[in-house]
């Protein structure tokens, strides 16, 4: 062997090597966060987390239970703007899919899908406070719901379209008109992909944080129906992360642990289903 | 019909979207023009508003971030794509995916309790020992700062970098790699070498894409970058990005002037973000399309 | 797919109907100042434990906060401890077609608070070295203007790390007010208000962010209301007043500090009272007001913040010292039960 192929042996060697490392340091980084809040939050979390509402400042105990209720009626808001809205309108792309008003659809819901959280708060603030002068659980679910839209969209497109054509052909033929075929064929073929497009979703917009400071703005207390203030989990975190009382930063990592744990779950339980359903493209 | 209804709605927010923004930006779009870009005064009680030092902010953290992230990324792309037995693959991009859904929020709590001690205690007196010299390194440790906003905003981008560029990398078309085996290279130069440059566009897309997240990032930025508007040549020094300065003010800027000058700030962080969306997208279409054609060459 | 949508939609069926049935607390709204959160939070806390029909959510958002929202209305009142300028007193009236009144609640104290290490007690601080640091002419820790005045006292070499507020701050125009009355620099080239361009500094968010700042961040220096270096035992120092001497922050010299505006208070209550005379008095102190419109369209919300205010001014008085806020002079509690029959 001559010494400048032993070299270039050498150098594929290492470089492949440390290609290897930084991925083992990008996986590593998970478990790392994953450890750090199990250690922290775990050893925060007791029944009164769960149970109470948050006491005085400066007193200790207390917990996040109208920031869990809060996060659930939000994230079901969310979802109830988000999923229709999304799934309606990629049934029009996937059969309208040429046309230009298609393409334009396509263009916004891109749009749409990379504007920063933050501008998506300012925007509801001006559509669903000012208006009605008041912050709300209602406002702070259109933010999520809005940022919900383009990710359900073009998931549940893309799956749709996945669906073979042999398929909708022979519903066709057996003289299917074609929405009954898309009630009764396409759609439930496509139906895994859907349900993992709208968990995936879901887990995004579970954890965001920034589009509620100004929609739904915080509470100390339950929040009745739709049109007050509500507390959330995102908002507690970060709110009780930066102040000085070690009380709340022990509830900041036990809500930690609680969020992340939950959007882990919906991620997991969403690539499950896509697993065991049919051979879809992952979007 | 009632499909073209739904369909039709994600356009008209979107236009209702952008109209907000730019009907919510008059006042200081006609007072400071384009001035508003080149000038670094923030100053509520004189009315004077000058975005610069949220831009620098928002551009150096971007920066830091990916100089971390992207030889990290790509080189954890690379292992993916070429080396790694498929499912091992699977397995870790699995992983990797759950990395990306993990919240900004969290960062930010994680920022603050475990990077900044880091940075303060460590990290940023040994850099300022090593490499004092230069004015990137310069000026006290406070932990708080441009290079702990990069270094937290860096571990949020990799895994999109990682599963883009995995993808790009996958689709090049085998031939490409066995040529260049064939002709008597490494596995490293044939990768590097050939596959990579192939693929060199739809890693660039990745990266754009990377810098799209990091540039609208608000949570966790605004836990460790010290809020403070200010252009310094040193990482170490305090700074404040255009998501941060926007979740910090808004709800109390008394004064339209104030108020539309940070509607103006998102219009800026919304158009930034836009371009350099399309452009990765672009990037990345060109990549697989080219990857097919040659598949079929 | 069917399935899950009809669940979904049973569910918040059943949620609503839930809501529309359940007995509804009177929801109210109030959003500002963080320098007496600790003592509004206790405060509704009881309020809600004593009347559990009526439920007022606090947000602290800062002083800057409560006057911008209380404004846009989106709040049924506001907090702050910088009381309304002119301009933002007009602003709401030809938004509203009403004014709005300030409700003083308790004083408190912004004290400056340190972060030294080897440094556990009280350091002297004169108006000089106060307006120097934040000025970012006195740089380092061991500086003469400093230790002129606190002699025995080993100061390390060490730079200081200016902490103040990011956001609309009353906490911050009270010590903006303070270094305006005693430095004609810090006056003209900074001003005073909720709000300034500090020449130097890290910034966090509300009286909790400066304060959690400064617990993390060795050989730092910034201001907060007395009872969060309290509630987190960090030290903190005293500050000559007018008189020449060094006071500490407590409820004695907090009151003092009060005594002479409380005879001259005027019918709107906004008055300063930093760098008031007296020798027991503290400089760096002030009265926190809520901000309630003049009318209110909701009566049941008014009689709702009225009968708080009340309570407020009698029994709740009794809650502020274990706060460390002191209470209010008996002059300006008659004053404001008299104002209180202005809120329609």
């Amino acid at each position: 062997m001559s010494s400048n192929l032993r070299w270039r042996k050498f150098v594929s060697s290492f470089m492949l090597t440390m290609t290897g490392v930084c991925a083992v340091v990008a996986v590593a980084v998970l478990f790392f966060i994953l450890g750090y809040l199990v250690y922290h939050g775990g050893t925060s979390i007791n029944w009164s987390f769960f149970t109470k509402l948050p006491a005085p400042v400066g007193e200790t105990g207390g917990g996040m239970a109208n920031a869990i209720v809060g996060s659930g009626k939000l994230l079901l808001l969310a979802a109830l703007i988000g999923v229709p809205i999304g799934f309606l309108g990629a049934i029009y792309l996937a059969e309208f899919s040429g046309s230009s008003v298609a393409f334009v659809v396509r263009y916004s819901a891109d749009l749409l899908n990379g504007v920063p959280s933050i501008v998506i708060g300012i925007f509801a603030y001006s559509l669903a406070v000012l208006p009605f002068k008041h912050f709300s659980t209602l406002a702070g679910g259109l933010a999520l719901g809005l940022m919900m839209i383009p990710i359900t969209l073009r998931s549940t497109e893309e799956f749709l379209r996945a669906v073979p054509r042999a398929l909708r052909e022979g519903a066709m033929a057996l003289g299917a008109s074609k929405w009954k075929t898309i009630a009764t064929v396409i759609v439930p073929a496509a139906y895994r992909g859907i349900l993992t497009a709208v968990l995936l979703a879901f887990a995004r917009v579970a954890g965001e944080t920034a589009p509620l400071l100004f929609t739904a703005f915080g509470n100390r207390f339950w929040s009745p129906g739709w049109n007050q203030p509500t507390a959330s989990l995102p908002v507690m975190i970060f709110t009780y992360a930066i102040a000085p009382y070690e009380d709340w930063h022990r509830q900041a990592w036990a809500a930690g642990l609680v969020l992340l744990g939950l959007i882990l779950i919906i991620n997991i339980l969403a690539r499950a289903i896509l697993a065991r359903g049919v051979a879809v493209p992952r979007s | 019909m009632i499909t073209f209804l739904f369909a039709a709605s994600v356009v008209l927010v979107t236009i209702l979207l952008v109209y907000e923004l730019w009907i919510g930006s008059t006042l200081p779009r006609h007072k400071f023009g384009l001035h508003f870009f080149v000038t670094s005064v923030w100053d509520p009680i004189f009315d004077q508003f000058g975005a610069l030092p949220f831009i620098y902010g928002t551009l150096v953290t971007a920066g830091v971030s990916l100089i971390l992230a992207v030889p990290l990324g790509i080189g954890a792309a690379i292992f993916l794509a070429e080396l790694a037995p498929a499912r091992v693959s699977d397995i870790l991009e699995f992983f990797i995916d759950l990395l990306a859904a993990v919240p900004s929020v969290i960062y930010g709590l994680l920022g603050v309790f475990i990077v900044i001690p880091l940075m303060r205690e460590y990290i940023q007196p040994g850099l300022k020992k090593s490499l004092g010299f230069l004015p990137l390194f310069q000026g006290p440790a406070y932990g708080v700062g441009f290079l702990t906003a990069g270094v937290v905003l860096a571990i949020m981008v990799i895994p999109y970098i990682i599963s883009v560029s995995r993808e790009v990398l996958l689709s090049v078309p085998r031939d490409q790699r066995e040529a260049a085996l064939a002709l008597g290279a490494t596995r490293w130069e044939s990768t590097w070498k050939v596959v990579v440059p192939f693929a060199r566009t739809g890693i660039m897309g990745s990266i754009f894409l990377a810098l799209a997240r990091a540039l609208g990032e608000t949570m966790a930025v605004t836990m460790v970058i010290g809020n403070t508007p200010t252009i310094s040549a040193s990482l170490f020094s305090p700074g404040y990005s255009i998501a941060a300065v926007i979740a910090n003010e808004f709800t109390e800027a008394t004064g339209d002037l104030y108020l539309q000058s940070l509607i103006e700030l998102g219009l800026v962080l919304f158009l930034l973000t836009f371009i350099l969306n399309g452009l990765a997208r672009l990037l990345i279409v060109i990549t697989s399309q080219r990857g097919s054609e040659m598949g079929q060459a | 797919m069917k399935r899950i949508t009809g669940l979904l939609v049973a569910m918040s069926l059943l949620a609503g109907a839930g809501i529309v049935l359940a007995d509804n607390p009177l929801s109210i709204n109030g959003a500002g100042a963080t320098f007496p959160y600790p003592m509004y939070s206790k405060w509704f806390d009881e309020y809600h434990k004593k009347y559990g029909n009526v439920q007022i959510n606090y947000q602290s958002i800062g002083s800057g906060g409560g006057i911008k929202q209380v404004t846009e209305g989106t709040v049924d009142f506001g907090a702050s401890d910088g009381p309304m300028n002119d301009d933002q007193l007009k602003a709401f009236q030809d938004k509203h077609g009403f004014g709005i009144l300030h409700f003083p609640t308790v004083l408190g104290a912004d004290i400056p608070t340190y972060n030294v290490p080897g440094v556990s007690g009280e350091l002297n601080f004169t108006p000089e070295a106060i307006a120097g640091i934040f000025l970012g002419k006195i740089t380092k820790w061991n500086d003469p203007a400093i230790a002129g005045a606190n002699a025995g006292v080993k100061l390390p070499g060490n730079d200081i790390v200016v902490v103040h507020r990011s956001d609309g701050s009353g906490t911050s125009y009270i010590w903006t007010d303070y270094l305006s009355k005693v430095s004609d620099d810090w006056k003209n080239k900074v001003g005073k208000g909720t709000s300034v361009n500090w020449p130097v500094g890290l910034g966090g968010k509300g009286n909790e962010g400066v304060a959690g700042l400064i617990k993390q961040t060795p050989n730092s220096f910034g201001y907060v209301e007395l009872i969060y270096a309290i509630q987190n035992n960090m030290p903190y120092g005293r500050v000559k007043n007018s008189s020449g001497a060094f006071i500490k922050a407590d409820l004695a010299s907090v009151t003092a500090a009060a005594a002479g505006a409380a005879k001259d208070m005027p019918g709107d209550f906004r008055v300063s009272i930093t760098n008031a005379p007296g020798k027991t008095a503290y400089p760096i102190c002030s009265f926190t007001w809520l901000l309630i419109p003049e009318k209110f369209s909701d009566a049941a919300k008014r009689d709702a913040i009225k009968g708080f205010v009340s309570w407020m001014l009698t029994d709740g008085q009794n809650d502020a010292e274990a706060l460390s806020y002191a209470k209010l002079p008996k002059e300006v509690v008659a004053k404001e039960k008299l104002a209180l029959a202005r809120v329609q």
